[in-house]
């Protein structure tokens, strides 16, 4: 953010991590962005039986107001530039879920026309595996994410390169 | 001196895109709209973003394997779609299912097709600014979701067909769940309708909009609701009854002006009808065989119990994982009503394991060509009704 950057690891900055990092964690807000099969799944979680507001996940409509993407779903060549798009869209600090097979390895669909794997595109956080996977799984995805955001640091980090 | 025309203000068209991310599309629709200030002047859809080849892909999976992959296609009612491909590729062998399992299977896809519709009024409502339905949608869409679990194991894509019958029993535990869904579920729907059909707001955004006539409607080779909204009383479970939809009694629902409110009103009244043939699937289930080992014991798969009991069993059940069936040289086309339209499948079969060809007739592709139409004129705020009106799914779409 700037500050800690002059004052080093010290008392102050490490609770300030602990403090914004316990606030970012509950506070995910995913972007509205369906693919496939996943995507119906993924509205599920946010309706009635399973109310991912309890976690304090909002979907947002924007990829400007969102720092969570779930990939939900097949990946074709074509759609490939879009999801990066949105993704770069997004502001830091933001973070992937690849939900479902097609999306973190393709899956069941190892053709021409599809990316067999989301993160050759977008670094990826969480995979989630299943065809689709259940709401539970969801969900369970998204506590693993919340651990690895509970560990994060407030100091600048560029988003993970793909080298490929 | 002025005249009237010189206070008018010139206005050029321009292009808008709406998608392929937008959370209006339902899925990765991209539509290319020319505008005339707010009215649309041309809207073109532009399609792909999800293509998956999955009918190139069925040329290298055996008849069983290439079901899994029609649960892909039209992943809102995997049921449905299962029952269209198992039953061009039964044609195809020749081979009949026995009655039990042709209820269940009944039962099965009108569950499916309740639950589409679900979410079909669920994304549409909110589009439209009505939160409150998705919600509503959502949890009565759960129980059909835990039926088609206790069944068939899993909730979207179950694949639960197999050529001649099913691959298990319906035990009755899924006749019980069933019943006590029928039970509930009527007065569910009056609490969707209560949320909508005489909302003003509603009404406001629905009515004479994206009008589409009977004629129009038959040229555009529109199917399901998006045909019935127009008038015609086109179903191909009446036209053309499978799986034993004849002993059923059920009405179609049709509209009259083919608004995108006559649209709404045929899908609500669809629910109910197809609560009536489950209603009466339920009831009259025959007792007896699943599977129809006994008549076509070459193509048909062994029932589990004669498979793990006796040696034939054992034999031929090896036989078809390791080689497959093998229909008979030949070409066949069967349609169904999926819960957006007819949807056709055509098998061309070469006699080995493995589809020749396998040539999918969507009703979301079909019904996506008439978009241009439906929201020329219109305003831009309501080709997003209109949109959702016509149930595309892009999975379907794209394949």
């Amino acid at each position: 953010m700037g500050i800690e950057e002059h004052l080093g690891d010290n008392i102050i900055t490490t609770s300030l991590d602990k403090i914004v990092s316990w606030g970012r964690k509950w506070s995910i807000w995913p972007a509205t962005f369906g693919l496939a099969c996943c995507a119906i799944e993924m509205m599920t979680v946010a309706s009635s039986r399973y109310d991912f507001d309890r976690l304090g996940l909002i979907f947002r409509s924007s990829p400007r107001q969102a720092d969570l993407i779930i990939v939900s779903g097949r990946v074709s060549y074509k759609m490939a530039p879009m999801v990066k798009r949105v993704y770069d869209q997004m502001p830091n600090p933001k973070w992937v879920i690849a939900m479902g097979d097609c999306a973190s390895s393709g899956g069941l669909f190892n053709v021409y026309s599809i990316v067999q794997g989301v993160d050759r595109i977008i670094p990826v956080d969480v995979y989630i595996p299943g065809c689709p996977p259940r709401p539970e799984a969801l969900i369970y995805g998204i506590t693993k994410l919340q651990e690895k955001i509970e560990k994060g640091t407030l100091k600048h980090e560029d988003p993970p390169q793909i080298l490929r | 001196m002025f005249e009237y025309k010189d206070f008018l203000i010139e206005t050029d068209k321009f292009a808008l895109n709406i998608g392929p991310s937008h959370p209006a599309t339902h899925g990765v629709l991209r539509v290319l709209v020319q505008l005339d200030g707010e009215i649309v002047v041309n809207a073109e859809p532009i399609i792909g973003y999800l293509h998956t080849s999955m009918e190139k892909y069925a040329e290298f999976r055996t008849y069983h394997q290439a079901e899994t992959i029609t649960d892909r296609m039209d992943y809102v009612s995997g049921a449905s779609n299962n029952l269209g491909y198992i039953l061009a590729v039964e044609k195809l062998c020749g081979v009949k299912a026995p009655k039990r399992a042709e209820y269940v299977r009944v039962i099965l896809a009108e569950l499916t097709r309740i639950s589409s519709h679900l979410v079909w009024l669920a994304t549409h409502a909110v589009d439209l600014g009505a939160l409150t339905e998705f919600l509503y949608c959502f949890r009565e869409r759960e129980l059909i979701l835990d039926i088609i679990e206790t069944v068939t194991g899993a909730r979207m894509t179950p694949s639960f067909y197999r050529v001649g019958g099913l691959a298990m029993d319906a035990h009755k535990d899924f006749f019980d769940k069933t019943r006590s869904f029928i039970k509930i579920f009527p007065e569910k729907i009056s609490e969707y309708e209560a949320l909508l059909t005489k909302n003003k707001i509603w009404l406001e955004r629905t009515k004479n909009l994206g009008i589409i006539s009977a004629e129009d409607a038959i040229n555009f080779a529109l199917t399901g609701p998006s045909l019935r909204g127009s008038g015609i009383k086109y179903d191909v479970r009446k036209a053309n009854p499978y799986s034993s939809y004849e002993d059923f009694d059920f009405e179609i629902p049709t509209g009259e002006t083919g608004d995108v409110y006559d649209r709404y009103l045929v899908r609500i009244e669809e629910m109910r009808q197809s609560l009536k043939i489950i209603s009466q699937a339920v009831e009259n289930v025959p007792e007896g065989e699943y599977l129809s080992y006994d008549e076509y014991p070459q193509y048909v798969i062994p029932p589990k119990k004669r498979a793990l009991t006796t040696m034939e069993g054992m034999i031929s059940l090896f036989k078809y994982g390791i080689e497959g069936i093998k229909p008979p040289k030949g070409e066949v086309y069967v349609s169904i009503e999926n819960p957006r339209g007819e949807l056709g499948f055509y098998m061309v079969s070469d006699g080995s394991a493995f589809p020749y060809r396998m040539r999918v007739r969507p009703p979301s592709f079909c019904n996506i060509s008439a978009l241009n139409i439906m929201v020329k004129g219109h305003m831009v705020a309501d080709l997003i009704a209109i949109m959702g009106s016509v149930d595309i799914l892009l999975g379907e779409v794209d394949r």
